[in-house]
């Protein structure tokens, strides 16, 4: 019986057929509520697929996923996923985008006003109100990302999975992006797992760096805490002790992982 | 003076004509008259070479039929001989003796008819294949090889299954034009991104909704591509089937006018035929792209 908000119990993955072989072997995590977990490793280590597990899109092979207190099986919003390549309906709006969620989750709890002001409410939070008229093919990469949160964010998920969702950006949008997601951790104390091969990224973001091994059959090979005080300023954390030791920490994993590899 | 020249050729190629063909938007301050210059440029840019090849092919032909009497007339000689059918297209002296409007309408109604029915039961279908492995499996090679025979092969089939000619042409119709939507709404819906389908999985839409917000819009731009071959064929199902069926119509009007003799009326009908195909193809195409808004642009 755990007591953790959501739990991953010993979850494998193995593609029978074609793809050979183990993906996932034995793979164990708690996250509590309001934490932020990152989950690093090399490309094709299968975090994403870990990802999808959680997020009930992949059906896991063994093992089981418990968000408070119930184990998932299929997907559903209160596993909101931001998709790497924002995955926007490109026919609706920015607002219709994130109105097509709201109305979807709440729409026997809300009045129709207040999904109205619940959608402009989530897309002011990701500071894309001024484009709420505009359809996807018009705004730029970060803007679409910023959407995609929205989206997840107004479903008022219990985690927000994020799958690399900075991973398209360029750098300077990417320290935006990163920003607004601290703010809103801040305030809205979500529990969070995003995905990322962004040692300083994961850093910046987490309570938790969780890494993984390389595949096949990857697991969780080290959890590093990131202990340091929030609000973490981009440029004085990055010259405080806590960020250098963590970083030299994943570092060393990573390469020397990739060695024995 | 070579000097002047040599100047002239290294100068980079002046930028008028170029100007001409941006539509610039219009500056404050700019004064209506090189507006409307600049405008009318534009217009003649594009008008004006399509008319001027279209002379001189006439030219050609005028130059080449008049030395042969008795085969194809010269141009001239259609507007001598046809130019009541060509000045005013709306006479009706009863019976098929009819301007090529009615002629037109009538075809038009028919393959409005033919076509409604094919991009109704092919977008049907075109979904159900698309969305079903097990369809697929099953329907795809035979709408591969049907949708290889020509409108003409299906006619006296459908000829013995309805016994009039009216039922039997809506049917050669709807049979031409149903395949190409089936099969490009079926790589539509195959189509979709898996990402598209995730989000309806986290937002857990139901069938109906899924249907209505993510497949058929996502599949819109790949079933107007199907409607506009559909179209475009159904109109070549349709004067080939009227010239065998008679009746009213702009393929009957064809064979009719052939069985008198009266070739000038032919190239006039020809010139219609070409004319409603070229504005069928466009309107479809204004439709899918009112109806597409941005999805095709991902």
């Amino acid at each position: 019986m755990s007591k953790s908000y959501l739990s991953i119990e010993r979850v494998c993955l193995t593609y029978a057929g074609g793809r050979s072989g183990e993906v996932l072997r034995d793979v164990d995590l708690k996250v509590e509520r309001g934490e932020f977990v990152s989950v690093i490793g090399h490309s094709g280590c299968g975090k994403s697929s870990l990802l999808n597990i959680v997020a009930g899109l992949t059906p896991l092979t063994s093992g089981a996923v418990v968000l408070d207190g119930v184990a998932v099986e299929t997907p559903g919003p209160d596993r909101a996923v931001v998709f790497q390549n924002h995955s926007l309906l490109p026919w609706l709006t920015a607002y219709e985008n994130v109105r097509l969620a709201v109305d979807k989750v709440f729409g026997r709890t809300k009045s129709r006003p207040e999904r109205h002001t619940w959608t402009l409410h989530n897309l002011a939070l990701v500071q894309m109100a001024h484009a709420k008229d505009l359809r996807p093919p018009e705004i730029s990469g970060g803007m679409k990302q910023r959407v995609g949160i929205a989206r997840a964010l107004a479903m008022e998920p219990k985690v927000l999975l994020l799958d690399e969702p900075f991973g398209a950006l360029d750098a300077l949008t990417r320290a935006h992006l990163q920003d607004s997601l601290m703010q809103i951790h801040a305030s809205l104390a979500n529990t969070v797992i995003m995905i990322t091969h962004d040692v300083d990224e994961a850093i910046l973001l987490s309570d938790r760096i969780v890494m993984m091994t390389n595949g096949p059959a990857a697991c969780v090979g080290k959890i590093l805490p990131v202990d340091a005080r929030r609000p973490r300023s981009r440029l004085s954390f990055a010259e405080s002790s806590a960020y250098r030791d963590a970083r030299l920490v994943a570092m060393e994993f990573l390469h020397t992982r990739r060695a024995a590899a | 003076m070579p000097a002047n020249a040599l100047e002239r050729a290294l100068a980079p190629p002046s930028p008028a004509p170029m100007t001409a063909d941006v539509v610039p938007l219009p500056r404050a301050g700019r004064p209506l008259g090189a507006r409307l210059a600049s405008s009318a440029r534009h217009v003649a840019a594009t008008t004006l070479p399509p008319l001027l090849t279209l002379a001189f092919l006439l030219l050609v032909w005028q130059i080449a039929a008049s030395h042969d009497a008795g085969g194809l007339p010269p141009p001239s000689q259609i507007w001598t001989d046809s130019r009541e059918l060509i000045l005013n297209p709306f006479f009706d002296h009863g019976g098929v003796d009819k301007g090529l409007f009615w002629h037109a309408l009538t075809s038009l109604q028919r393959v409005g008819i033919g076509f409604g029915l094919a991009a109704v039961v092919g977008i049907a279908l075109g979904v159900l294949v698309g969305g079903s492995q097990l369809a697929h499996r099953s329907l795809d090679p035979i709408f591969q090889v049907l949708r290889t025979v020509p409108p003409l092969a299906w006619l006296p089939i459908s000829l013995a299954a309805f016994h009039q000619a009216q039922p039997a042409s809506l049917f050669v119709i709807f049979v031409t034009a149903v395949w190409p939507v089936v099969i490009n709404t079926a790589v539509g819906v195959r189509n979709i991104p898996r990402d598209y389908v995730n989000v309806a999985r986290v937002l857990r839409l139901s069938p109906l909704e899924y249907f209505l917000k993510i497949l058929l819009p996502a599949a819109t731009p790949y079933i107007f591509t199907g409607l506009r071959i559909g179209v475009g064929m159904s109109w070549l199902g349709i004067i080939a089937s009227e010239m065998l069926l008679g009746g009213v119509g702009v393929g009957f009007f064809i064979w009719d006018q052939y069985n008198a003799s009266r070739i000038t009326d032919i190239v006039v009908a020809l010139v219609w035929v070409g004319l409603v195909g070229f504005g069928l193809d466009r309107l479809v195409a204004l439709v899918g792209r009112l109806v597409s808004r941005g999805a095709s642009a991902v």
